[in-house]
């Protein structure tokens, strides 16, 4: 059986999330910041009782901000090293089958889909970028100094 | 009969892990009847439960314990070592039974006839056995070890978890409840159910917490097992058994500790007669303690034994290719101890059964770091060992402080606050210099950082206005931060962040506030350290660490002066408290000796004769030889300086031990133990007490000067008491009964004196009166 990916939407872009990393997804309401914490967290938000370290996804990809003053924020809940994380995207859209193994996208992209892209994969909805959510959270501090 | 046997597994299994300790216990102190009681209460449950459930081996060797133990009870024998050790083998061998009927399987085949053998060498006669029996059966009940199940963490979680939401979920009704409109019978309802959820979730939020005790209970049996194996005495002291930690944490932990353990009492503490030839106890003291220190636990394990030696480790693992030779010079004394954690060195000469195969020390350290903590080590050879686990309060439920700036709340550990202070306090100023703030509080002076410059938020509220929070972060000195608001004390269940926010090292975890959002706890060592604190402790610690690396120096370090006869003359540094200055009026020749009132006190005075003393100051060295103080007057001080020379020896012991070459010119050594010989320990020897006769009719006697009479080493007696009185204190114009030898103080209540020939004191003139007391007992002494 393929595996399943989820469609979302970040910085106007439809990528694909692998839908086996991704617990739930959520509206956001309150976030807490972070003081001088690495620019792509946002803050912290409670999710049933438990802590979510907020990703803002367009920080990350140093692509802007995301534009949080209006409130509601949809986001995909991602557990990693027993830490839980919300990645705020611009909107969550399906889930689809993957059509094909993930093959590098031989074009140049911008550095920082660059950085967080595992490859293309074929699907119904044509081919999609897959982002590897490990990345994507890491941010691009860390990964600069590694 | 399967739920019986199931109910009487579990209750031995309790009594079991009770026992442990007790029997060690019992053993130091064989006439402690409470705990010889408690385990005959265990082999008598044992054995009344298996003649009903037909064990028979389990009878006989519970039978046979019980018999032996209630000799003991009735007085008949002496718990000694070997009765201990039987009765220790015997509770192991119905552990393993127990375990094995658990578990389902046949009772294993054996012979238990040795074990009861042991039991038997002094038991004499038949015991009483009925008549304890049916003493006991009663206390038996009544003073059992609660009940528990076994339950799994998951299943904790998960009901964790739903009462959580259960919380959130009450807010959310809460909220609702107040925009509408109120109806009294409902918010009543209400608030009930709100204080059984905050119980509920309180109590459920234990459930996960364990005291550590959990894991120290077991450490007297295995210590005093393992010392019997090797043939040493060790003292276990456990302290600190009631710090809470999450269970898994305790489960992780168990293993390294027992680890450490072994070695501290394997290769740490020497043999008896080794100890006592290198002057130490014959008995090894290994103390395990646990605290909680900000956002960590530390446990601390440490032995009085042959300490590391670093030497040798860098020897090794220079030899196994570990470590460079060139880096291993490099090594400080610190780094040559953490070779302890690299895999494959042991300085230990030979393997025996219990450690030193070289796997260990290296497991050791991986598994605490797999649970985010740390493994210190630091040792002093032919000292000991001290070794440092640090484990994160994941999950510790922490008492906490929430304050806020500009709307943003955060957690500062209680246990890290000093105490909380306005900023426009009575007592407190704020100062900047040069940018950095100082605060002062009650005259102490203490580093100040903002909280909101730290966090980088601007905050509206005027930095008069801020409240302070003295902050003493573990092992470090104290600081203020300032915040804008303080709000509550809560108890907080501590989560780690996730690795980005941890890496500010500004915070030690999240937690989840009462109203369900989250709350970042502060870490006030990374506070500092972000905010530019120096902390001195910190600073000292690294010194230490380096010190014993130095050369130390031969040389004595001596102060160098001149004596009111103009000798030059050089006096040990280390003697010397400080100078003082004093009015030449304060020096008074006083029973057959100089002494000197300095504030409150009367000190021997030497370096001079009355005839020195001019009509100005007088300089002073006071000397302290740890328990006694004297003065020593001078001219002036010379210089610091170091006697590298060496010392001409004087012929005669007096105040000149010998000459030396000080600074290129000779000098005078003065011998501070003559000084202290001649000058205090002759007044320090107290002996038969003096007595001293007081008034019993004047209160103000009775009251006031009683206390500092008895103070200045009198017995008191009465007016009435015919008993000899070397002193007698009376007001001026009192009568004295003549024909007693002794002195009399006379006492005046105005401070004036009367006359030229009035030689009372004014009866608020301590320290006249104290240096009357003085010299009427030096008068005693000679």
């Amino acid at each position: 059986m393929n595996e399943l990916l989820l469609i979302v939407a970040i910085a106007g872009e439809r990528v694909a999330l692998p839908a086996a990393a991704v617990e739930s997804v959520v509206e956001l309401e309150t976030l807490t910041p972070v003081p001088r914490a690495p620019q792509h967290v946002a803050g912290l938000s409670a999710l049933r009782s438990r802590v979510l370290t907020v990703i803002d996804c367009m920080r990350s990809l140093e692509l802007g901000d995301t534009d949080c003053s209006d409130g509601i924020r949809e986001a995909a809940v991602i557990e990693l090293d027993g830490h839980h994380y919300a990645l705020i995207v611009d909107q969550v859209e399906d889930v689809v089958e993957a059509l094909s193994e993930p093959v590098a996208v031989r074009a140049a992209m911008e550095p920082g889909w660059e950085r967080v892209a595992q490859g293309m994969v074929e699907t119904e909805q044509g081919p999609l970028l897959l982002i590897d959510v490990t990345a994507l959270i890491a941010g691009p501090d860390v990964r600069a100094a590694a | 009969m399967d739920d019986l046997i199931a109910d009487f597994v579990a209750e031995c299994r309790e009594m079991l892990e009770a026992l442990g300790g007790e029997i060690v216990a019992w053993e130091a102190q064989p006439d402690d009847r409470a705990r010889l009681d408690s385990i005959f209460r265990f082999v008598h449950t044992v054995k009344g439960n298996c003649g009903f459930f037909e064990f028979p081996r389990l009878e006989a060797l519970s039978h046979a314990a019980e018999d032996a133990l209630a000799d003991v009870r009735a007085g008949r024998r002496h718990a000694d070592g070997s009765l201990v050790s039987a009765v220790l083998a015997v509770i192991d061998r119905i552990g393993e039974m127990v375990a094995a009927i658990e578990a389902g399987e046949e009772m294993p085949a054996g012979d238990d006839s040795a074990l009861i053998a042991s039991l038997e060498p002094g038991a004499e006669g038949p015991a009483a056995v009925p008549a304890a029996v049916t003493n006991m059966e009663g206390a038996s009940k009544a003073s059992a070890a609660p009940r528990t199940i076994r339950l799994s963490v998951e299943l904790l979680d998960r009901v964790m978890s739903t009462v959580s939401d259960m919380v959130l979920a009450r807010n959310e009704l809460a909220r609702r409840l107040r925009e509408s409109a109120s109806d009294v019978p409902v918010d009543g309802a209400f608030e009930r159910l709100s204080s059984i959820i905050a119980e509920m979730r309180d109590a459920i939020t234990r459930t996960r917490m364990q005291r550590i005790e959990n894991l120290f209970v077991g450490l007297p049996r295995m210590v005093r097992d393992l010392s019997a194996e090797l043939g040493k005495q060790v003292l276990v002291d456990i302290e600190g058994g009631d710090v809470e930690l999450d269970r898994e944490m305790i489960e992780m932990i168990r293993d390294p500790l027992t680890h450490i353990i072994r070695n501290a009492v394997d290769h740490g503490i020497e043999l008896p007669a080794d100890r006592l030839k290198l002057g130490k106890r014959e008995i090894g003291v290994l103390a395990v303690s646990a605290r909680q220190s900000g956002n960590q636990i530390l446990i601390g394990i440490h032995d009085d034994g042959r300490g590391i030696d670093g030497k040798k480790l860098v020897e090794k693992a220079v030899a196994s290719g570990a470590v460079a030779k060139d880096d291993a010079a490099q090594l400080s004394h610190r780094e040559q101890l953490a070779l302890i954690f690299e895999a494959g060195l042991s300085t230990a000469k030979q393997v025996t059964s219990i450690s030193g195969r070289g796997v260990g020390m290296d497991v050791v350290r991986s598994n605490i770091e797999r649970i985010g903590g740390i493994v210190e080590v630091d040792s002093r050879l032919g000292e000991g060992t001290r070794m440092t686990l640090r484990v994160p309060l994941t999950l510790t439920i922490i008492p906490a402080l929430t304050v806020s700036i500009a709307g943003h709340h955060f957690a500062i550990p209680r246990s890290a606050i000093e105490e909380i202070v306005r900023a426009n306090g009575e007592s407190v100023t704020l100062e900047n210099l040069g940018g950095a703030g100082v605060a002062t509080i009650r005259g102490r002076r203490v580093p100040a950082v903002s909280l909101a410059s730290i966090l980088g938020i601007a905050s509206d509220v005027e930095e008069q206005d801020r409240t302070l929070v003295v902050l003493r972060p573990a092992g470090g000195d104290v600081y203020a931060l300032s915040v804008d608001r303080i709000h509550d004390h809560e108890e907080l269940v501590v989560k780690p962040a996730a690795p980005a926010i941890m890496a500010t090292s500004l915070y030690a975890g999240t937690t989840l506030a009462d109203d369900g959002s989250p709350i970042l706890l502060m870490d006030p060592a990374g506070i500092a350290e972000v905010g530019g604190i120096k902390l001195e402790t910190l600073e000292r610690a690294a010194r230490i660490a380096e010190a014993p690396a130095a050369p130390v120096s031969k040389e004595t370090p001596v102060l160098l002066f001149r004596g009111l006869d103009g000798g030059r003359r050089a006096l040990r540094l280390a003697v010397v408290d400080r100078i003082e200055v004093v009015d030449a009026s304060a020096v008074k020749e006083a029973a057959g000796q100089l002494r000197v009132q300095v504030g409150d006190t009367i000190l021997p005075l030497a370096g001079a004769s009355a005839v020195d003393i001019g009509d100005e100051k007088v300089r002073l060295f006071r000397l302290n030889d740890g328990a006694q103080e004297m003065g020593y007057a001078f001219a002036e001080v010379i210089d610091f300086a170091a006697i590298e020379h060496e010392i001409i020896h004087a012929e005669r012991p007096g105040e000149v031990s010998g000459v030396s070459l000080v600074n290129d010119q000779p000098a005078e050594l003065i011998d501070a133990h003559w000084l202290f010989a001649n000058h205090v320990g002759s007044a320090a020897q107290a002996g038969e007490p003096l007595v001293c006769r007081l008034p019993e009719d004047d209160p103000w006697m009775q009251n006031m000067l009683r206390p500092i009479v008895e103070a200045a080493g009198y017995r008191v007696v009465g007016g009435d008491d015919t008993t000899a009185a070397d002193l007698v204190i009376v007001s001026r114009d009192a009568e004295v009964t003549t024909g007693e030898s002794s002195r009399t103080i006379r006492l005046r209540p105005e401070p004036e004196a009367a006359g030229k020939k009035d030689e009372s004191i004014y009866r608020y003139d301590r320290a006249g009166l104290l240096m009357a007391l003085k010299s009427a007992s030096g008068g005693k002494g000679r």
